[in-house]
């Protein structure tokens, strides 16, 4: 069956919704408007004004009020509109949410999960267009993901909400309009990463928006007859690295695709763990793709100047290969 | 000294120059720079060290005498005695 | 403050391995001593040094293979003490523990200087990989990023090496190895030669009765360890003949010929156990046969023995190489750059022969020269031959 990212987000929070009473949707414009990515039309109705509530614009106070929720029993799903503007809710999310049950002894734990839209490319400027999940990749306590394909956006959702513990989905805005088939079976775990393609040449490794530029890569890389591996990242905190190390083994080659700024980036992390794990199977130094250190720029030709794109990545293969 | 450690001298000498030589391999009857790689310097190398191990002198004039590990062998034989 | 730098050792040598160290620091040193032992592709070779100091620092350590222009050592001139030296600026730091590709291809580049430095660049698994299957790393040419050595190089390398039947026994693969090596060497200088020098070859019979009486006369009062060879006679009429025609003595480099003021004649040494060396025996011109044969006897043995030195290696003005030996007629060699003649001699063979209106017998050398077209032209050639047949002619005054 074909159908949109959004659709398929949509689809996820309805059975949710339907299936549990104790589910519930929060955020800005979640409710009338139909969620600032609509994905979330005619849940008001549907759901009424109880669970899908729409909230003012403050992102601590509505995400602390999840956080509230989810230690008194319900299992909330928190919309925040960017990551850029989830910065306000960190406290909440780094202090709060992901240290109770240490703080605690294991007494508290928060099922929460939290959704929100990130990354460029829409002309949105600095202030709507980062791509911050290595912030958020970075804290124990929480678990990450990154959906980048239309079963992951109707498969995560349900195993967040089960996890006992907060759960930040990433849903990078360029992807919402990106139409696929949902597979028959869409179900799936959040603690793998995922290889989108077999390839023996090199491994491009990648998460979220950045997935589709990657399989572009490797298309036009095929016709030159190169054979990259794709690596789907899917889960950013904890990482497969178990994955990502069986594919270089194969490949000997690793390019990692990522939209964030190189420095601090999870780019870099998983260079470390590839190197960590896989050193003497390294047949030539691990290359990045990111963003340019510049905060995302307004202007189209600027912005996409700024972010990886597709002859950057092939560029960068045939370096590591030696082409 | 008879025969055979006659021989065995001969043969040592030969080694020091050409270290590959088998023994076993040589023919007493075909000509010995046919068979084992020698120039007139490993020649002459050996020749000298005939002389320093048997104190037999051998002139170059008689040089065309000694084509065969048979020959050599006479030829010493013959001074020695 | 001078700078001992690992000197070239012939056109075939990009780089060394050191064995051993002569010196020590502190130790004072003269020209032309013999400073370390280095391992050339062909040979062990004794470097001397061309300058005198007191040895301050050591930079190589023993079996570093490292690139030609390489500094070894630091020495002191007379004067300078250790603290002068010290505050004294380096131009270039010693890349320690270098080596780069023995094989053409990009050569890492660090800073704006060019200047090669750190180890040779394999990659991880290609070292791995190498080790597990007995794959000599520094064998393997890189063709990865910036030169590096990739797995693909190592399979490549494996599989190469085991169509070669050689790999059973440790002692055996050493042997193997060093034939090898020479092997590409001689390819590389051989090759070298055959693409960038427009030899021109001539050939004269050469009657040889007056050197081979004059020879025998000579030798009939000496004892056998005094005796003198007739490659002896030529490598002295050569050196005799050349002071007619410097264009065939000299090297031509950089797109100019430079004449030598004296012949260092290289002479062709096979090896018994297979390649050639070409050794110089020094201002050949200058000496008496007598001196001639004691180092022709020296050089062959020393080189079969590999232990020659550096300046022998490194400053032959001509090579003379004596197929003859081995019965051919005549030979007709390859340029050894960058020298620009090679002089061949064929076997010393009695040939029917018109002298004075009358048919005889003669014992005839065919003597033959392979010269640089872009230094000499066939003329001059021809007469430099002349001059050799006609300094054989008279043994005496050689």
């Amino acid at each position: 069956m074909k159908m949109t990212y959004r659709e398929a987000i949509r689809q996820a929070m309805f059975d949710a919704l339907a299936a549990d009473p104790r589910v519930f949707l929060m955020g800005e414009d979640v409710g009338r408007y139909g969620g600032s990515y609509a994905c979330s039309k005619g849940f008001l109705e549907e759901f009424g004004a109880e669970r899908i509530r729409d909230t003012p614009l403050s992102e601590l106070g509505f995400v602390g009020a999840g956080i509230g929720a989810a230690l008194g029993g319900l299992r909330p799903i928190v919309e925040v509109m960017t990551v850029n503007f989830s910065l306000l809710a960190l406290d909440q999310i780094v202090n709060t949410a992901a240290a109770l049950r240490h703080m605690s002894g294991g007494q508290f734990s928060v099922p929460l999960v939290l959704r929100m839209a990130t990354g460029a490319g829409r002309q949105l400027a600095a202030q709507h267009s980062h791509s911050l999940e290595n912030w958020y990749a970075h804290i124990p306590g929480i678990r990450v993901l990154a959906p980048a394909t239309i079963g992951d956006a109707r498969g995560m959702l349900a195993p967040a909400l089960a996890d006992p513990d907060p759960v930040v989905i990433f849903e990078h805005a360029q992807l919402y309009n990106l139409e696929g088939a949902l597979p028959d079976d869409w179900r799936c775990d959040i603690a793998t990463a995922a290889v989108r393609r077999e390839g023996t040449d090199v491994s491009l490794i990648t998460y979220g928006g950045s997935l589709p530029k990657v399989f572009a890569a490797a298309e036009q890389l095929a016709a030159e007859g190169i054979d990259a591996e794709v690596i789907d990242l899917r889960v950013l905190r904890p990482l497969d690295t178990e994955t990502i190390a069986a594919s270089l083994r194969k490949t000997h080659k690793a390019v990692v695709v990522d939209e964030g700024w190189k420095s601090g980036s999870l780019a870099a992390e998983v260079m470390a763990r590839l190197v960590e794990e896989c050193f003497y199977d390294l047949d030539a130094p691990p290359a990045r793709v990111c963003s340019e250190e510049v905060p995302i720029p307004y202007a189209r030709h600027m912005e996409e100047a700024a972010l990886p794109q597709v002859p950057k990545i092939v560029s960068a293969v045939k370096q590591v290969i030696g082409k | 000294m008879d025969e055979n450690e006659l021989r065995t001298v001969v043969i040592a000498t030969l080694k020091t120059i050409a270290p590959e030589v088998e023994e076993g391999d040589l023919r007493a009857d075909r000509p010995l720079r046919n068979q084992v790689d020698l120039d007139s310097m490993d020649w002459l190398n050996i020749l000298i060290g005939l002389h320093q191990k048997l104190q037999v002198d051998i002139p170059e004039a008689d040089y065309a005498r000694l084509v065969t590990l048979g020959d050599v062998l006479d030829y010493l034989r013959k001074k020695l005695k | 403050m001078i700078e001992f730098k690992l000197p070239s050792l012939g056109a075939d040598m990009d780089e060394g391995k050191l064995l051993e160290w002569k010196v020590r620091p502190g130790d004072t040193v003269k020209k032309g001593q013999v400073v370390a032992i280095v391992d050339t592709s062909k040979a062990a070779v004794d470097v001397e040094i061309w300058c005198e100091g007191t040895v301050f620092e050591l930079l190589t350590e023993p079996d570093e293979t490292i690139p030609v222009g390489t500094v070894m050592a630091t020495l002191l001139e007379a004067g300078e003490s250790a603290e002068t030296a010290k505050r004294a600026p380096r131009a270039a730091p010693a890349p320690k523990a270098a080596a780069t590709p023995s094989h053409p291809g990009p050569l890492p580049r660090h800073g704006g200087e060019g200047i090669v430095s750190g180890r040779r660049r394999v990659s991880p698994a290609a070292r791995k990989h190498a080790e597990e299957l007995g794959v000599d790393i520094e064998t393997v040419a890189g063709s990865g990023p910036e030169g590096a050595v990739t797995l693909a190089d190592v399979e490549q390398a494996a599989a190469a090496a085991k169509v070669s039947p050689t790999r059973t026994a440790a002692v055996t693969d050493k042997v193997a190895d060093k034939a090898a090596e020479m092997r590409r060497a001689i390819a590389a200088a051989m090759g070298r030669s055959k693409r960038e020098i427009p030899h021109y070859y001539l050939s004269e019979p050469v009657p040889m009765r007056r050197a081979t009486e004059w020879l025998a006369q000579a030798n009939e009062g000496r004892p056998i360890t005094a005796r003198l060879l007739m490659a002896v006679l030529q490598l002295k009429a050569v050196a005799l003949a050349l002071r007619k025609f410097p264009e065939m003595n000299g090297y031509f480099r950089d797109g100019a010929f430079q004449p030598a003021t004296a012949a260092h004649i290289g002479v062709a040494i096979s090896l018994r156990q297979g390649g050639l060396i070409a050794p110089a025996i020094h201002d050949v011109g200058e000496k008496s046969l007598e001196q001639l044969m004691l180092d022709l006897a020296d050089l062959v043995k020393r080189a079969r023995a590999g232990s020659l030195r550096s300046s022998e290696m490194s400053d032959p003005t001509i090579t003379v190489t004596n197929l003859g030996e081995q019965g051919v007629a005549a030979v007709y060699g390859v340029i050894y750059p960058p020298q620009v003649a090679l002089v061949g001699f064929g076997r010393i063979g009695e040939q029917p022969w018109v002298e004075n209106n009358a048919l005889g017998v003669m014992p005839v050398a065919t003597a033959s020269l392979a010269a640089d077209h872009r230094v000499s032209d066939g003329h001059r050639g021809a007469l430099f031959l002349a001059a050799l047949r006609d300094q054989l002619q008279e043994p005496e005054k050689l």
